[in-house]
């Protein structure tokens, strides 16, 4: 098995399910037979503040932290938490946007202004840049909700993951009678990002 | 087959295979999910303690007893507990012991970032770091061989980055371990100053004996490479190190106190240039200073703050990182924020249009010190919010006095608080105390406590009655209120600010986050009396927020669980309900 290091930033507002996407995209790196090291912020960032999680998988991980300039893939699930960990992108990542706007506290006061196009802004500087609107896609797919699947799908794609190491591990995690829906879900995120 | 584990995880898993059967913690970040984990394995009896310190002196017994116990904490909590730790180091043990300080460089949650390695140097206890989840496990095990060989609790130091970050394990086995015999031994357990002598004596003796033990223990190994730099670290540094200059020669520390000065001799005498890679402060590099040896360390990292891989490729390799695509953006910060329909936020709403002064305590509420609601003065350790208020009263006078509150957590004010309301009672302060009742430890993950009546387990025990606790101190007025109900409330502090006794006041409500009531109204802003006035948005809710272009406010469905708050602070009754 050879595989250069991967390593895989996804940000997001606290309770968007960041967390659970980068637990089953370090789970299928397990399963795939690689090293795997993740790291998460916990405590004060769970309160609606900006949350961040790590994956690296490859033959030999040290640090679960992933070296500034050198995210191959960073997946946002807020725009502008998207633009916030740009500077950690390597030259040639790729960016994933979700095209959802949360408002964080400055802006919801009054006090800042949401730079409405900041997804747009961030594919002009970052040429593989994709923006999709998740939760649009998942709706067509049958369930709003399974909007983190189409984000779990992309990022698959995007990493070249085989989809049956994915599709495991999202049956494990939704209920049967959605099962159908979520892999309609993740398969529309693959063809996105291939 | 290996298993993806955090560093807390290895740790409860180091226990469960080295034979724990006690441990005891007050929760705390990063430290909370050792002891929440060990919970789930069959045989151990795990236990919420209502502070670090009665936490440690649970493990403490059961050592006595003769069981392998742990006793985990963050790294503030080892304060706390650090009157029975110093002590423990004189009686050693008897069932192995350990003591887990989970230090926060970064301050990611934390008030402070003290390194907690001075610790064992201050109490004279092993320090042992390990540097990811398989050695948290493996070091965890070992951790309980050295308590029991050398006679002494062990120091097991880790940090938020190793106790949150997930790597591969291989599970070992779990081997039959009988409890040690009890046998009463008044000259080893009572630390009368006539047996606390020579233990002393006996501690000085086995330090001797450990600093032997580091040249030869696995917890430490030097890993040859070019000789030109040689490294000196510990912990999660040292894949930080590994990560950008692999090719260099390491002496990774496993012990870090007492430290093998003979194994560091001769590593230095190999290499042209001798730098110790530690987070926080000088520990390891200001010993070897001091045995003649030059070597560098702080004059290159700062003892401020946590490392990164890019910092020691720019600091030893002098490399700067690839130009980053630069935005032509303002990116506004997101801070944390106390959640929708919080019980808390209608209380510092109140306190902060009666202007009166909040000293404060630890937990979620301390969030109601931001912007915009902006109501503490004070924050600085558990339970301090009590001993403040009643200083600064006596301080100022009994106007001031009229003027101030002291506010803390229901969990908090069990873990210390209750010690600074009797001096309240005892000397005669008139302080108002509201305790923010959310009925859980609700910053650290909603860990049950004393007043919940559940344990550790979630099994019903015997609640703590708050108000019993209240009236059996000697406080006269103890009034329950809802911290929904903004008018009582308001009445209520003015009613006991004004009375020149100390009172308590209760605000009751559980946790927004853990009692989902279903969304029975819904409101909406009319936009026709609404005079964006931003009282509402001053709540700092994601419920509601401020519309620029039409210069009112308007809700958030997706965010607003309709907990009936900001309809109470609006004074043109512009906030309505919408029929059904």
């Amino acid at each position: 098995m050879t595989q250069a290091t991967r390593n895989i930033l996804i940000v997001g507002v606290g309770g968007q399910g960041t967390l659970m996407t980068s637990r089953i995209l370090a789970r299928v790196a397990v399963n795939m037979g690689y090293d795997v090291k993740a790291t998460e912020v916990h405590g004060m960032a769970q309160r609606g503040g900006s949350v961040i999680s790590e994956v690296r998988y490859g033959e030999k991980i040290y640090s679960p932290v992933i070296k500034k300039g050198d995210v191959d893939v960073l997946l946002a699930f807020e725009k502008l938490e998207a633009a916030r960990w740009i500077p950690y992108l390597k030259p040639g990542g790729k960016v994933i946007i979700n095209d959802v706007r949360v408002d964080p506290l400055p802006v919801m006061t009054g006090k800042a202004k949401y730079p409405d196009d900041i997804a747009q802004h961030i594919a002009e500087l970052v040429p593989d840049t994709t923006i999709v609107d998740a939760t649009d896609m998942a709706a067509e797919c049958g369930s709003a909700k399974a909007a983190n699947v189409v984000l779990v799908g992309m990022l698959a794609g995007a990493l070249g993951i085989p989809g049956d190491e994915v599709e495991k591990a999202v049956a494990e995690m939704v209920p049967a009678k959605a099962l159908e829906t979520n892999i309609k879900a993740y398969r529309r995120g693959v063809e996105l990002c291939k | 087959m290996k298993q993806l584990m955090s560093g807390n995880e290895g740790i409860a898993r180091g226990a469960y295979e080295a034979g724990v059967t006690v441990a005891a913690a007050y929760p705390g970040t990063p430290s909370t999910e050792v002891v929440s984990n060990l919970a789930d394995y069959a045989g151990v009896y795990s236990e919420w303690s209502p502070n670090e310190k009665v936490a440690l002196e649970v493990a403490m017994g059961a050592s006595f007893g003769g069981a392998r116990s742990l006793a985990a904490m963050k790294h503030v909590g080892v304060n706390v507990a650090a009157d029975p730790l110093f002590t423990f180091a004189y009686t050693g043990v008897n069932g192995g012991c350990v003591v887990v300080s989970a230090d926060d460089p970064g301050m990611h949650s934390s008030q402070n970032e003290q390194d907690n390695r001075g610790y064992g140097i201050f109490a004279k206890l092993p320090v042992v770091e390990p540097s990811d989840s398989q050695e948290a496990k493996d070091f965890t095990r070992l951790a309980f061989d050295i308590s029991e060989r050398f006679d002494c609790p062990v120091m097991l130091r880790v940090t938020t980055r190793l106790c949150h970050s997930q790597s591969l394990v291989e599970l070992g086995d779990v081997p039959e371990r009988p409890l040690m015999e009890y046998k009463k031994n008044s000259q080893k357990y009572v630390m009368l100053p006539v047996n606390a002598r020579p233990r002393h004596v006996a501690v000085e003796k086995r330090m001797a004996e450990l600093r032997e033990y580091a040249e030869q223990t696995p917890l430490n190994r030097i890993e040859w490479g070019d000789r030109r730099l040689g490294i000196i670290t510990t912990g999660i540094v040292y894949q930080y190190l590994k990560e950008v200059m692999s090719e260099v020669s390491i002496l990774k520390l496993g012990l870090t106190n007492p430290l093998p000065e003979q194994m560091i001799r001769d590593f230095s005498a190999q290499v042209e240039r001798l730098v110790v890679l530690e987070e926080l402060e000088p520990v390891i590099e200001t010993q070897i200073k001091a045995w003649g040896i030059a070597v560098e360390g702080k004059d290159l990292f700062s003892n401020i703050g946590e490392y990164s891989p890019e910092l020691i490729e720019a600091r030893l390799l002098e490399k700067t990182l690839p130009a980053a695509p630069v935005l032509q953006r303002d990116i506004p910060p997101r801070p944390p924020l106390l959640c929708p329909g919080c019980p808390h936020r209608g209380v510092f709403n109140t306190l902060r249009t009666m202007r009166v002064a909040v000293i404060g305590d630890i937990g979620c509420y301390t969030l109601g010190a931001l912007p915009p609601l902006d109501a503490m003065d004070t924050m600085v350790d558990m339970g301090a919010s009590i001993g403040n208020a009643l200083g600064i009263q006596k301080a100022r006078g009994e106007e001031f006095a009229r003027r101030s509150v002291a506010v803390i957590g229901d969990s908090t004010f069990i873990h210390s608080g209750i010690t600074g309301l009797i001096d309240i009672v005892y000397n005669q302060g008139q302080t108002t105390v509201i305790i923010l009742d959310n009925d859980t430890t609700a910053m650290t993950g909603h860990q049950e406590h004393p007043a919940t009546g559940r344990t550790i387990k979630g099994e019903p025990t015997r609640r703590l009655d708050l108000e019993a606790l209240c009236r059996a101190i000697g406080i006269q007025h103890i009034q329950v209120v809802d911290p929904l109900q903004l008018d009582l409330l308001k009445q209520t502090i003015k009613t006991e600010l004004e009375r020149p006794e100390p009172s308590v006041i209760i605000a009751r409500r559980p946790c927004a986050l853990l009692v989902k009531e279903p969304v029975r109204v819904r409101y909406y802003v009319d936009e026709e009396i609404c005079n964006g006035c931003r009282l509402c948005i001053r709540l700092g809710c994601t419920g509601i927020h401020w519309k620029e272009e039409d210069k009112v406010a308007q809700f958030n469905p997706d965010n607003c669980i309709s907990c009936g708050l900001c309809p109470q602070v609006c004074k043109f009754d512009a906030i309505k309900t919408v029929e059904e």
